[in-house]
């Protein structure tokens, strides 16, 4: 017997023994809810990680308290922060509120438009509303499929795991590429950022909207993540034309939304309009939610361009002599792998990545390349089409 | 203090647990520009920690390019957003903003105070828990105060921070404070506020934000931070009847069937009485199924799925209500209606009425007052402009289920869309039914008579018109049928003209066709009933023992026999269509009072002589029995 076996083995019985949930173990050890699931699947740690769940597990069988500064601490709110769904409390959290909120719009969505779609970017805020979706229909599945507008240009891991979720998920997933963009070679090293960006994103969008005559497309934006989306509607309205007239759109009281539009119009609609970006880590957090691996921290060559930390994910970036150096990155937001760039990180695990965040000094969009273009970038791009 | 910021040696996991735990307050600041509202919100995400060191940098170089605060930090341009307002140096719409402390997570409505107020504030205000009204102190309360007041009142808020502002300018003055504090009880107390709190404050110094300060050693109050903390502001919702507007009928399977909606208040556990509406079928809570297990209870807000013991035909928009508090119902309604639209309200035109989960057509039918949102006077006016409040009238195309606004925000909400450019114009905020209460049913009823009956607010019945020829019968008939419909009844007319050419065609005028005749008719008029009309029924029928017959068609009371018994002589000479002449040359045989009998009644309801009194007269006392007897009562 390994002794990760070992490991497996007492945390198990530890569970049984303290009548806690496997995945409350495995964050108990591990900070991580899935650690252990992933190490019975075959997964590995590191022998440091290994030694401090093995101290942690001992302190816990012994019945002692953990008292390690790192340990959480056990009592009251033992299975705080997983969910004890049997015995709603007396008033709902601000986790839970923003939940029902989402799930609300989504329903609404759901009944009134004609023929939804779910925009799905793989990333951490895609997952929550992936999970928000699970939970709004259960027992039913999403009566809608995802949509994918893939650039080419994505980080590979997060192809993988976009293919995993959805198949996991057992949901419906359409991915879209702009063909003439690949055909006319279309890419951020050899037309910038910019051109890149409105080819193979915005452009793409509205190729694919058109094409499904989709009437409704959920977005995972939020209002905090920009000055001029703190505007927005959650019901927000296109022309045929796909664009946004941030003038003329619907007042919105009360959770009454008002869904009609005429033919060839469409709604975007963005049931995460009121998380931030600390509630989004922290429900990940909650729910055990999946993300792309990417956002943990772990050795990766790196290059270093216009002062961010570009990843070489593949053979189309162009070195020009310089030999990528292996680092320890993550990445906070994720998109095209040559226009993101990375943070130097220790941080391996959900809690390590909220700590960093909260302690970061600068704001989740300052990895991303396109947003220094300039001033009101991001309502500018919104007026085109931008999601 | 207790913001939101960690230091790199607390512990994370600490520190997510207490973070996990809060909960959620929604507020909007009401002010114009320069009471330093976009200061006031700035000043509570810097001091809360809610900002980076690159939101930092990049508010210090838009100071430099637009700020109005010289060398400090201009707090408002962080909450700015559009360029266009940016450059403009006002805010268009509603923006909303977060920030947390360790006890709640905070979400601003933060609205202008420039032409679209009102329709923005409401908006703001329509999801608000709290509203803070910023005051200057340098110049009082204003206009503008009496007007958010109004609104805020409106929207039903019931808690509001009187945020008396810029007091750094007035030398931290108490005299100045109590006066303004003073002036604002005055005047906020008939606007059904449960409190009021008023606050000191210097938003762009500071003072009195997160903690109380020095400069205000007088003020007995809290800083506004702890006291948006530890408001309390939704118990009540729990404690009202129970209410589930369905929305979307969750169906993966033939063997589940569930109903999946937020609940609007109240609280339901499996096993207790429900009764959903309109259809009025009563079962009791199977389950509360979550993806993440059952639930022992549903409570106000969360999105849940329940099932039944018994299976029922429920759609969106129907309501899932306590079985021992149903909500009411009601087609016609009045309620407080705030005008959103460029283009004015037309009373009579129809638009469309969104309220829980449900859209039905809906015209305003009067418009009762205007309320001068500055004064809150009212007045009389013929149509709302953008902005406008008015308390109007509404008929809606079908029944909804409502609660008043002021009891539940909820299920007393609507929207009012333009049906040509679905366009929100409207927002409305209902106060009572204007039909008592009389649709809300107790139990079970399946469509029956009277049921339709009571659908059209009147009791069904036969007024079987009976006379010779010429003796007025279609006439009088005629005209009670158009004062019926004037009215508002529902009705139909059974005569020679519509029954002869069809349904009876292949009738003569032979005795035993007479019989079939009028056997026709009487069930025809018996089917008419029982769909809940008022049937008109104008034929000679001569015989007794037919018009007995339809009479016992019907239930009792249903039948009322109208004789119009002018004179023979007086119908000869009429003669209008010049059949007496024809049936005395013998062109027409078996011609009533000619050469076929006609049984007068013996103990009809009504007895009209047109030869005595005009068809008009007759008319008024055949819809007086009417209005007598109860049949319009409704």
């Amino acid at each position: 017997m390994s002794e990760i076996d070992t490991l497996i083995t007492r945390a198990r019985a530890a569970a049984d023994l303290t009548g806690l949930s496997l995945s409350t173990v495995s964050r108990k050890l591990f900070n991580d809810g899935k650690a252990i699931a992933r190490l019975e699947a075959g997964g590995q740690c590191t022998l440091r990680t290994l030694e401090t769940a093995r101290a942690r597990l001992s302190e816990m069988e012994a019945g002692a308290a953990p008292s390690s500064a790192k340990a959480p601490k056990p009592a009251a709110n033992d299975e705080a922060p997983s969910r004890t769904p049997a015995i709603p409390s007396e008033t709902m959290t601000h986790l839970d509120r923003l939940e029902a909120e989402s799930i609300h719009i989504m329903r609404e969505v759901a009944a009134e438009a004609e023929n939804p779609v779910m925009l799905y970017s793989v990333g951490k805020d895609s997952a929550v509303m992936l999970h928000l979706a699970m939970k709004a229909f259960y027992p039913s599945k999403p009566p809608f499929p995802v949509m994918h507008v893939d650039t080419t240009w994505k980080f590979r891991e997060m192809i993988k795991f976009r293919d995993d979720t959805v198949a996991k998920l057992g949901l419906d997933l359409i991915v879209h590429i702009n063909q003439e963009g690949v055909e006319q070679g279309v890419g951020p090293f050899t037309h910038g950022s910019q051109l890149h960006t409105d080819i193979m994103k915005t452009q793409a969008l509205k190729q694919a909207l058109d094409k499904y005559k989709f009437d409704a497309a959920f977005g995972g934006a939020r209002r905090d993540e920009e000055k001029s989306r703190a505007k927005e509607r959650i019901f927000s309205f296109r022309s045929r034309e796909h664009r946004w007239d941030p003038k003329n759109q619907r007042p919105e009281l009360w959770s009454l939304y008002n869904t009609r539009i005429a033919p060839g119009e469409s709604i975007r609609v963005f049931p995460l309009s009121n998380w931030t970006e600390l509630d989004i880590w922290q429900y990940i957090y909650r729910e055990n939610i999946p993300i792309v691996p990417l956002y943990f921290a772990g050795e990766r060559p790196v290059v270093e361009r216009d002062g961010a930390l570009i990843m070489v994910d593949d053979d189309r970036m162009p070195l020009d002599g310089v030999t990528p150096k292996q680092e320890m990155v993550r990445f906070r937001t994720l998109g095209c792998y040559p226009l993101t760039g990375a943070v130097r990180s220790k941080a391996t695990t959900l809690p390590e990545i909220i700590q960093e965040m909260l302690l970061a000094t600068t704001s989740e969009r300052e990895g991303r390349v396109i947003d220094h273009d300039q001033a009101a970038s991001m309502e500018k791009k919104k007026q085109e089409g931008y999601f | 203090m207790s913001v939101t910021s960690l230091k790199p040696s607390d512990n994370v996991l600490d520190y997510l647990a207490a973070h996990e735990r809060k909960s959620m307050l929604r507020f909007i600041t009401c002010g114009s520009v320069d009471d330093g509202k976009s200061t006031l919100i700035g000043r509570l995400l810097y001091d809360s920690k809610m900002l980076y060191d690159d939101q930092i940098s990049a508010l210090e170089s838009d100071t430099k390019k637009h700020g109005t605060q010289g060398e400090k930090i201009d707090f408002a341009l962080l909450v700015d957003g559009l360029a266009a307002e940016r450059e403009q140096g006002i805010t268009i719409d509603v923006a909303y903003r977060f920030f947390s402390t360790e006890k709640r997570k905070f979400i601003v409505a933060d609205t202008p105070g420039h032409e679209q107020y009102t329709r923005n504030m409401a908006t703001g205000a329509s999801t608000a828990d709290v509203a803070v009204i910023l005051i200057d102190a340098r110049r009082g309360m204003l206009t503008q105060t009496r007007r958010h007041s109004y609104i805020v009142s409106l929207l039903g808020i019931r808690h509001v921070v009187i945020a008396i502002n810029k007091m750094d300018l007035v030398d931290y003055s108490e005299t100045t404070f109590d006066k303004i504090e003073a002036d604002y009880r005055t005047f906020a107390k008939d606007l059904g506020f449960e409190s009021i709190v008023c606050i000191p404050m210097s938003a762009l110094e500071g003072v009195n934000i997160t903690k109380k300060s020095k400069e205000t050693p007088w003020h007995n109050g809290p800083a506004i931070l702890p006291y948006l903390e530890s408001v309390k502001v939704r118990g009540a919702l729990a404690d009202k009847p129970f209410r589930l507007p369905v929305q979307w009928v969750n169906r993966p399977n033939l063997d589940f069937r569930g109903f999946s909606g937020t609940v609007a208040s109240g609280v339901i556990k499996p096993g207790e009485e429900i009764v959903v509406l309109p259809s009025a079928k009563r079962s009791k809570v199977k389950s509360i199924v979550t993806h993440d297990g059952d639930l022992t209870e549903a409570r106000p807000d969360m999105a849940v799925t329940v099932t039944l013991e018994d299976e029922i035909d429920i759609s969106r928009g129907d309501v899932i209500c306590a079985g021992k508090a149903p909500a009411e119902q009601t087609d016609q309604f009045a309620a407080h209606l705030l005008w959103m639209s460029e283009e004015e309200l037309y009373p009579g035109r129809q638009y469309l009425l969104k309220t829980a989960n449900r859209m039905v057509p809906v015209t305003v039918t009067e418009l009762k007052h205007k309320v001068n949102v500055n004064t809150l006077e009212h007045m009389s006016g013929k149509t709302l402009e953008l902005n406008e409040v008015g308390f109007c009238n509404f008929n809606l195309a079908q029944p909804i289920a409502f609660d008043s606004y002021k009891d539940n925000r909820r299920t007393g909400a609507f929207i009012l869309i333009d049906r040509r450019t679905n366009a929100t114009i409207g927002a409305g905020m209902i106060d009572f039914s204007l039909r008592r209460a009389k649709n809300v049913h107790w139990q079970d009823l399946d469509v029956n008579k009277g049921v339709r009956a009571s659908a059209k607010h009147q009791k069904p019945c036969v007024l079987w018109f009976t006379g010779l020829s010429g003796s007025g019968k279609s006439t009088v008939a005629n005209l009670v049928e158009k004062r019926l419909h004037d009215m508002g009844r529902h009705t139909y007319t059974l005569d020679g003209d519509n029954v002869r050419h069809g349904l009876n065609k292949d009738l003569g005028f032979t005795d035993a066709d007479r019989v079939e005749n009028i056997r026709r008719v009487g069930e025809s008029a018996r089917l008419m009933v029982d769909a809940g009309l008022i049937v008109l029924v104008s034929f000679i029928s001569p015989f007794q023992s037919e018009r007995r017959m339809a009479r016992e068609l019907v239930e009792d009371g249903e039948f009322i026999e109208v004789f119009i018994s002018t004179p023979l002589e007086v119908c000869e000479q009429r003669d209008v269509k010049g059949l007496y002449a024809r049936a005395r040359r013998g062109e027409i045989k078996n011609f009533t009072g000619i050469d076929s009998d006609y049984e007068a009644p013996e103990n009809a309801e009504i007895d009209l002589d047109t030869s005595e009194v005009s068809a008009e007269v007759a008319a008024t006392r055949i819809v007086e029995y009417l209005q007598d007897k109860g049949y319009l009562a409704g």
